[in-house]
């Protein structure tokens, strides 16, 4: 029986890549391990291996072809003995249960993730993607709106530069930094050895010195790595030296859960960083928000901690583009309201905002219950007056987020509620949040894990008072 | 550990290019003109401690307050050799660091005792002062922090292609952090203009070298297999300390890369004023104030070298005195600071 060699995915969550190239034609002989092909996402090219011995039979896919579903057949593998009848069998495009697997080029975890992440959960349609903007617009990539906010402040500022792991000649761990080296240099984008402390620490004294760093990390978890550099050095310094230093530097990079990494690469830094007097703390959605508030953090004469995330890197929005765009910029400690609603305020950030208008949609389409949703953005400073504002209208409050609820934002958000906006309360405000335990690996574990839609959807219905 | 020797450096001492020259409050502008100068300022250092010891006594300065006494001769020496723009850094035992930096005795004293005169408004303490006109970035209060923050002002220095140096101090007990050897392998890798200087006073807190350090040659060669070259020094010897200061800044400003600067010296007082030093003996303490100390060793020289007289002698005792009593006054003369400080500083506006 003939080998079928199938398309293989990246991540758990690849559809469907571009088959770049061949490197075998019908009727070469093959050994298990050769590479036969090639295969690409806009992040990385991986090799696709033969797993047993054969004779090429037929390739069903032409070289360069984009969009090839993962799992579908690519070419089949005649076995010793077995002639090119044996293809006849095998109808073009049904699989008939064969093998595939995908070259084991072994590289770190961070870079064989290519999470394409879809459809979070959210309706996209409804979150007003360019805020204010009134001109010009294209859909990009989170990844590439962050990069193009990079490039258009160091066009602005020469002294505004990129340094991190893998941000320069591999073009950034998740190609956020894509292109940077090529257009401004080794002097201004640096790749630095894996030693967190040492170059979060470099970054706070270059800023000491007068310089404007952007500091990535390949994932906040190695962050904890140089916390004390962000608290200490940078967070602290204005004030401990009665106004002399500012400290004006970027921390970013991607946070909390991906998918399937497992507990220490799996964890929500918000609430950790928001705590902190000194620092500036942001969490972005949307593309266009990426982008402005990145622009924002990089101007800003404090220390911001820009807290990304990497299921959102390949979905598309709306970004301003076009004549003054680059000017285009959204303030820091600004929320912003994604969907009008009148009967429950729901907050949430980051990837939780796309859960949480999917839950408003479900919520209206089937208990008729409309819900405001509030795109935090900044975490601290937190936009009170927003939340407040908002509550005053709905008088119910459902706070999401990724990251624990222990001394959580939902939390503080809960805090406030209860010191500044008592009376308007209807119902106690809800706390949707990560559970309370490291994140499992296990696919079912991980997705009880995290919120989920219908996680936010309960609680909102429960501050309803509807019957669950 | 091996020293070297130290060679009468006055010749080879660089003179700062610019003009004017750091401010008459520093010590940067006698490089090159005599020990007198040297001796001035080791003693400011040193009676400003003693007086910031009688003032913590007397409950007028509080928390944490680390003393100088004894390593004078290292921050005096190293200043010497550097230019207007040279920047420094260092841990929380600063206050000799500040005043050889130049800057006013009165405002380290205020932010001793936490006062609205001080350096940082009183916000900061002993550990934490700077002082941007007078390049100094600090004060770090937790061990080894500042060996990557100042090999960033190195870096900030290079990438500007300005030719200034950044000097960064640390402590024999920093010298096993894992940021140290980060620092030291970027630093070699980029080329970063950094001076760094191991002062090694022999106890990290209450424990000696030996009980904590995996030995083998001297501290000046951990940065070896990063390619940076170093050297041990007398720190008691102020003249030692100025002649390979001048040598080693001078070798960075040509864009020769970093280095190592390990000064052999000790610390008289306790590890903080609230260490009743017992790890070491009475007549271990005796012992060196008696043969190496860098204030008598100075003296000692400019005597021989006919450089000052007794009266003299005398005059200079006489005017650092009054400057340390006029700091200990005005530092308990200026008011707290106002209630409203308490929330300024947060955040630039």
């Amino acid at each position: 029986m003939a080998i079928e060699i199938l398309m293989p995915a990246l991540s758990p969550t690849m559809t469907e890549g571009t088959l770049s190239r061949w490197l075998v034609k019908e009727g070469d002989e093959v050994k298990g391990g050769d590479v036969v092909a090639e295969i690409e996402t806009d992040k990385a090219t991986m090799e696709v291996e033969s797993v047993d011995d054969g004779v090429v039979g037929r390739l069903e896919v032409e070289a360069g072809k984009e969009g090839v579903k993962v799992n579908s057949r690519i070419a089949i593998l005649l076995e010793e003995g077995e002639g090119s009848e044996v293809l006849d069998g095998y109808s073009s495009g049904s699989v008939n249960g064969g093998v595939q697997v995908v070259a084991g080029v072994v590289r770190k975890e961070e870079e064989v993730v290519e999470w394409e992440s879809g459809v979070v959960g959210g309706d996209a349609a409804t979150v007003e993607d360019a805020g204010e903007w009134e001109g010009e617009t294209k859909m990009v990539s989170v990844r590439e709106a962050l990069r193009d906010a990079m490039a258009e402040e160091m066009r602005r500022d020469g002294d505004v530069f990129l340094m991190g792991e893998e941000v320069g000649q591999y073009q950034g761990a998740y190609k956020v930094s894509q292109g940077l080296l090529e257009e401004f240099g080794e002097r201004r984008v640096i790749d630095t050895p894996i030693t967190e402390s040492g170059f979060a620490g470099l970054g706070v004294g270059a800023a000491y010195g007068g310089l404007r760093p952007i500091v990535e990390f390949m994932t906040f978890n190695f962050a904890m790595q140089a916390i004390d550099h962000i608290l200490n050095s940078a967070a602290k310094t204005l004030y401990m030296s009665g106004g002399q230093m500012s400290v004006p530097i970027v921390f970013r990079g991607p946070n909390g859960a991906a998918s399937r990494v497992a507990a220490q690469h799996s964890q929500c830094y918000a609430s950790w960083y928001a705590h902190c007097p000194g620092l500036k703390v942001v969490s972005p959605y949307s593309g266009s928000d990426a982008k402005g508030l990145l622009k924002s953090a990089i101007r800003d004469m404090n220390p911001v901690v820009f807290l990304e995330n990497e299921l959102l890197y390949g979905q598309e929005f709306e970004v301003p583009s076009g004549e003054g765009s680059e000017d285009y910029v959204v303030p820091l400690g600004k929320a912003r309201v994604v969907r009008q609603g009148s009967d429950v305020t729901i907050t949430a950030f980051s990837r939780m905002v796309g859960v949480a208008l999917a839950a408003a949609l479900e919520l209206s389409e089937q208990e008729g219950i409309e819900a405001e949703v509030i795109d935090l953005r900044s975490l601290r400073p937190l936009d009170r007056a927003a939340i407040l504002g908002s509550l005053a209208k709905t008088n119910r409050l459902v706070s999401v987020e990724e990251g624990w609820s222990f001394a959580g934002i939902g939390s503080e958000i809960a805090g406030i509620v209860m010191e500044e906006g008592f009376d308007d309360l209807d119902a106690p405000v809800m706390r949707v949040s990560g559970k309370d335990v490291p994140l499992p690996y296990a696919a079912n574990l991980e997705s009880l894990a995290l919120p989920r839609t219908e996680d936010v959807v309960r609680a909102a219905k429960k501050v309803c008072y509807r019957e669950l | 550990m091996a020293e070297k020797k130290a060679k009468k450096g006055k010749g080879s001492l660089k003179k700062g290019k610019g003009s004017p020259k750091r401010g008459s409050e520093g010590v940067g502008d006698v490089c090159d003109s005599d020990l007198l100068s040297y001796y001035k300022m080791m003693l400011l250092i040193r009676r400003f401690e003693e007086r910031a010891g009688q003032l913590y006594g007397m409950g007028l300065i509080g928390g944490f307050c680390h003393l100088y006494i004894g390593q004078e001769a290292i921050v005096v020496g190293m200043q010497s050799s550097l230019e207007d723009g040279d920047q420094v850094i260092t841990s929380y035992r600063d206050h000799g660091h500040m005043l050889a930096c130049g800057m006013d005795p009165r405002g380290v004293m205020a932010e001793l005792t936490g006062r609205e005169g001080g350096y940082s408004k009183g916000k900061g303490g002993s550990m934490h002062m700077f002082s941007r006109e007078k390049n100094f970035f600090g004060g770090h209060g937790i061990v080894g922090a500042q060996v990557p923050l100042g090999t960033g002002l190195g870096f900030a220095n290079r990438y500007r292609g300005e030719d200034r140096v950044s000097v960064v101090y640390f402590g024999d007990g920093a010298v096993n952090q894992g940021q140290v050897y980060e620092s030291f392998n970027m630093a070699g890798l980029w080329n970063l203009p950094v001076v760094y200087v191991i002062e090694n006073n022999k106890y990290g807190m209450g424990t000696s070298v030996e009980r904590v350090m995996s030995l083998r040659g001297g501290l000046y060669e951990r940065g070896v297999h990063f390619g940076i070259e170093g050297e041990g020094v007398d720190g008691m010897d102020v003249e030692a300390v100025a002649e390979a200061g001048c040598r080693a800044v001078k070798r960075c400003r040509a864009g020769e890369g970093p280095y190592i600067l390990e000064m052999n010296t000790y610390r008289y007082r306790g590890h903080s004023m609230s260490d009743p030093a017992k790890y070491r003996t009475k007549e271990e303490v005796a012992e060196v104030r008696k043969k190496r100390d860098p204030i008598e060793k100075c003296l000692q020289r400019m005597r021989e070298r006919g450089l000052v007289d007794d009266a003299e002698i005398k005059e200079i005792d006489k005017a650092i005195k009054a400057r340390v009593s006029d700091s200990a006054s005005f530092a308990q003369e200026s008011p707290e600071p106002s209630i409203e400080e308490l929330y300024t500083d947060v955040y630039v506006e």
